[in-house]
């Protein structure tokens, strides 16, 4: 019962990060930053909702192989991020540098780098 | 439980495609299809428990494999050789 329960939790946790990395994905005004709230929380969802699959089946084959899709996701992520962020780097998507800035300014800058981007 | 877990995913799912068609640069499309296979492996994960699928697990295993190799395949073509037209749309 009380490992039900802890697999209840997981999925929940789970499914409440994953859901917060796709909001974070679909709203967040710069690369980099939509970057860093997909890879964040997909590494911290994916074990959490593997996690409460493997305390529902119990200790059988399947198991196993969940906690080695968790190694292949606990790995892969961060490289594909690595990746991904140093393609974008050389690839000419400039991160903003500015401490303060307001929204006139940074959609300026935006219609500004797509514009360039679009060249 | 796992029903809202499910129903999570799939949201997450569609948030996801959208940033992936209307992504301003390519690097944009390339991380939502990225995060799409990743959050379509957990699908399988969830759903196929949920549904008492026959072997699910190794689906996800092959999906896992596949998505991220090939979306370092993706990326090391792009980081070399740019885009003509970078917006999709």
């Amino acid at each position: 019962m009380i490992i039900s329960f802890l697999s209840d939790i997981c999925l929940l946790l789970g499914g409440f990060f994953t859901l917060t990395g796709a909001l974070g994905l679909l709203r967040f005004p710069n690369f980099y930053s939509r970057l860093h709230a997909a890879s964040v929380t997909e590494s911290l969802a994916a074990p959490l909702l593997i996690t409460g699959v493997i305390l529902d089946t119990g200790l059988t084959l399947d198991s196993a192989k969940l906690v080695l899709i968790i190694l292949i996701m606990v790995i892969a992520n961060p490289t594909i991020t690595h990746a991904l962020c140093r393609a974008a780097a050389h690839g000419g998507v400039n991160p903003e540098m500015r401490l303060k800035s307001s929204e006139k300014k940074q959609s300026q800058t935006d219609t500004e780098l797509s514009s360039k981007e679009s060249k | 439980m796992i029903a809202a877990a499910v129903v999570a995913l799939l949201i997450t799912l569609a948030l996801t495609l959208i940033r992936a068609f209307l992504g301003p640069s390519i690097y944009d499309q390339i991380l939502a299809v990225n995060s799409f296979g990743t959050k379509t492996v957990l699908l399988i994960v969830v759903g196929g428990h949920a549904l008492d699928w026959f072997s699910y697990v190794d689906i996800a295993l092959m999906y896992a494999l596949v998505n991220f190799v090939g979306t370092l395949a993706v990326m090391r073509f792009f980081e070399q050789y740019k885009p003509e037209g970078e917006q999709s749309s």
